[in-house]
């Protein structure tokens, strides 16, 4: 039993938050205590299942797992044009294993604090529901080895978002940020399944191992490239294709934009595969590198001085969120810059890279807990504009400490997670070019400026009597926050321990393309 | 000559793609915006079914295969589950709009600006 359910955890991975949602109208209709209870229970398996996961991936190498025809030779027919196996293959390397950590982190405390936090409103077992699909078609997109497969998990991380956000009709307002959503990311995925159309036509292939192996990188290739790289930078929030970031982070339940950062990751990592292990070597490496890294920084920099003048709390904290993804931008950019070169890459080009990864589940991390802050905040004061709200700290004192440590964090200040990544990031980026660094953490000040600004604003000054009311929020939605919190101090305080355990493996998974396409083509 | 019928339907792709995305672009209704980005998803699903033909060949069903060959049967697998994805995200986006023009009495994209203020 125990070995079936091990050798089956890809499957679970996907089949088990699936499993959960759809079973989410019929047992909501039980009543809201058993639906809680069903929530919270589907969330700790899905959370014990990627744990495992990750850690198998981590200590005995990368997993693959087959839906469909378990060895090659299985074919239907004879005949020619059939005579390939019919399925589908998840690749989870240590790559694939950084990236579920980080999503089961957000799961399982956005699912906790989410259970107190919209306890009130109305529509929860559809909101679950859609939930549980976000979450699957989280973990499919990170686990798949095959592009199709990826096109599908896209497609419904981006419905059920699309979906999520607008679930709050709020006037009109939610349903606009909704729209806009779904028109771009269905454009995003249309581009995405052209690609994969141009490519199954030259190569016959899928699988994201078979195709990099087949790979020539003719005309139609570059076709493709484009095609795979514009949008999945899009999804990812990079400026100059950012514009839908803020709309979206700020109009949806805090709750779902917690997981909207971490479905945007998910296509972060999508671009980092095409890039590196679908065409690897054919790239001319210093163009895509200076490709990232342009993107990288105008990313960091447009977006915080985007973010400084916002009244909008959520708004501000979404502009941040561009302009940190353009630091794991940056990073990751350096190391494909220097990708041909053996010497540069030993020397500062890997520490980039880790840097970059170790800053994607930091990130998620500290920008999850600013986002559910700021969802405590709206929760129990009604409003997010930063003019209005003041005194907060008097009655929140435990949000107010989270959100400390999360805005620390994310400013990189010592002893906290973001301070470890971004110091990687520095360090590493000038090597490569100073002025790059400086930029960095030019932007990293500004950071700082801006949540100090926010942070008086929201928690300091005398009471006020139209936050009379305002008490602590329950204890539910103080634990979800605080499993982020404490990655976030664990991270910052033994930075080696992930570093080695975690992040290094993911390098050399990023780095290895022939590992990943031996993986599947000489394993089964 | 036969070339040239070959190469006419990949040729159908792309003026579908650039009227979807002129709709896209260029149109103020909501709704047309949508039937553009229908088009384009109808061009795509059409690219991958062309992507999967040979000519003269017999249709992929297995049983009592006749002998020659067969068109592709895989992108026509693709094409199925991108028109089931696309149902799902139209109808999503048209009741998005069915809610929007309830709001606010319009689905002219320029006055549905809320989200500005």
């Amino acid at each position: 039993m125990q070995t079936f359910l091990i050798s089956h955890l890809p499957a679970l991975l996907v089949a088990l938050p699936l499993l959960c949602g759809f079973l989410m109208p019929v047992i909501g209709r039980a009543g809201p205590r058993v639906r809680n209870g069903w929530v919270l229970l589907g969330g700790a398996l899905t959370a014990i299942t990627g744990l495992l996961l990750a850690i198998q991936v981590l200590r005995f190498g990368p997993v693959t797992y087959v839906f469909g025809a378990a060895h090659t030779t299985q074919t239907l027919a004879e005949n020619p044009a059939a005579a390939f196996p019919i399925r589908i293959m998840f690749e989870i390397d240590a790559l694939g294993a950084l990236m579920i950590i980080n999503t089961t982190l957000a799961t399982l405390a956005v699912i906790i604090y989410s259970v107190a936090a919209e306890a009130k409103q109305s529509g929860l077992d559809m909101f679950y529901a859609l939930f549980y699909l976000l979450i699957a078609g989280v973990y499919g997109m990170v686990a798949t080895g095959d592009l199709f497969n990826f096109f599908v998990f896209l497609e419904i991380t981006s419905l059920a978002g699309a979906a999520l956000v607008a679930y709050r009709i709020d006037r009109g307002v939610a349903v606009e940020a909704g729209l806009k959503y779904a028109l771009l990311s269905t454009l995003a995925a249309l581009a995405v399944l052209t690609a994969i159309g141009i490519l199954f036509g030259q190569y016959n292939a899928l699988n994201i191992a078979a195709l990099a192996s087949r790979l020539q990188f003719t005309p139609l290739d570059k076709v493709a490239l484009c095609l795979l790289i514009v949008p999945l930078a899009m999804k990812c929030g990079a400026v100059p294709m950012h514009f839908w970031t803020p709309d979206v982070y700020t109009t949806a339940p805090s709750s779902v934009t917690a997981f909207l950062v971490i479905s945007s990751q998910a296509s972060l990592y999508g671009l980092f595969r095409v890039l590196f292990s679908l065409y690897g070597a054919m790239l001319s490496w210093a163009t895509f590198g200076w490709f990232l890294i342009i993107l990288g920084v105008l990313s960091a920099f447009i977006g915080v001085t985007m973010a400084i003048p916002q009244k909008d709390v959520k708004r501000l904290m979404a502009y941040h969120a561009v302009s940190q993804t353009g630091y794991m931008l940056l990073a990751v950019g350096v190391g494909l810059a220097v990708l041909g070169n053996a010497s540069a890459l030993a020397k500062f080009g890997r520490a980039a890279i880790a840097g970059g990864l170790f800053h994607i589940i930091n990130y998620a991390s500290c920008k999850g807990l600013l986002f559910l802050t700021a969802g405590a905040i709206f929760l129990r004061t009604g409003t997010r504009n930063l003019n209005r709200l003041g005194a907060l700290g008097h009655a929140m004192p435990v949000t107010m400490v989270l959100f400390m440590i999360a805005a620390l964090a994310i400013a990189g200040i010592p002893p906290f997670n973001g301070f470890a990544s971004k110091l990687m990031i520095y360090q590493s980026v000038f090597h490569f070019s100073p002025l790059l660094a400086i930029v960095a953490m030019i932007v990293s000040i500004l950071t700082l400026a801006s949540f100090v600004k926010v942070f008086q604003a929201l928690f300091m000054g005398p009471r006020r009597p139209e936050f009379a009311n305002v008490r602590e929020v329950p204890r539910p939605m103080l634990i979800g926050m605080s499993v982020l919190a404490a990655y976030i101090v664990i991270a910052g305080i033994f930075p080696q321990f992930f570093v080695t355990r975690m992040i290094a493996p993911a390098v050399n998974a990023l780095l290895d393309r022939a590992g990943y396409i031996a993986t599947i083509l000489g394993g089964i | 000559m036969t070339r040239l019928f070959l190469a006419l339907p990949f040729v159908t792709v792309v003026i579908l793609i650039i009227l979807g995305l002129g709709a896209m672009l260029f149109k103020k209704n909501l709704i047309k915006i949508l039937l553009g980005l229908s088009l384009m998803e109808s061009a795509v699903n059409l690219l991958l079914v062309v992507i999967g033909y040979r000519q003269d060949s017999v249709a992929p069903i297995f049983t009592n295969v006749p002998s020659g060959e067969m068109a592709m049967p895989t992108v026509q697998a693709l094409t199925l589950t991108s028109i089931v994805i696309g149902v799902a995200t139209s109808a999503m986006m048209l009741s998005f709009a069915m809610v929007l023009y309830k709001r606010y009495g319009t689905v002219n994209v320029l006055e549905i600006r809320k989200l500005k203020h």
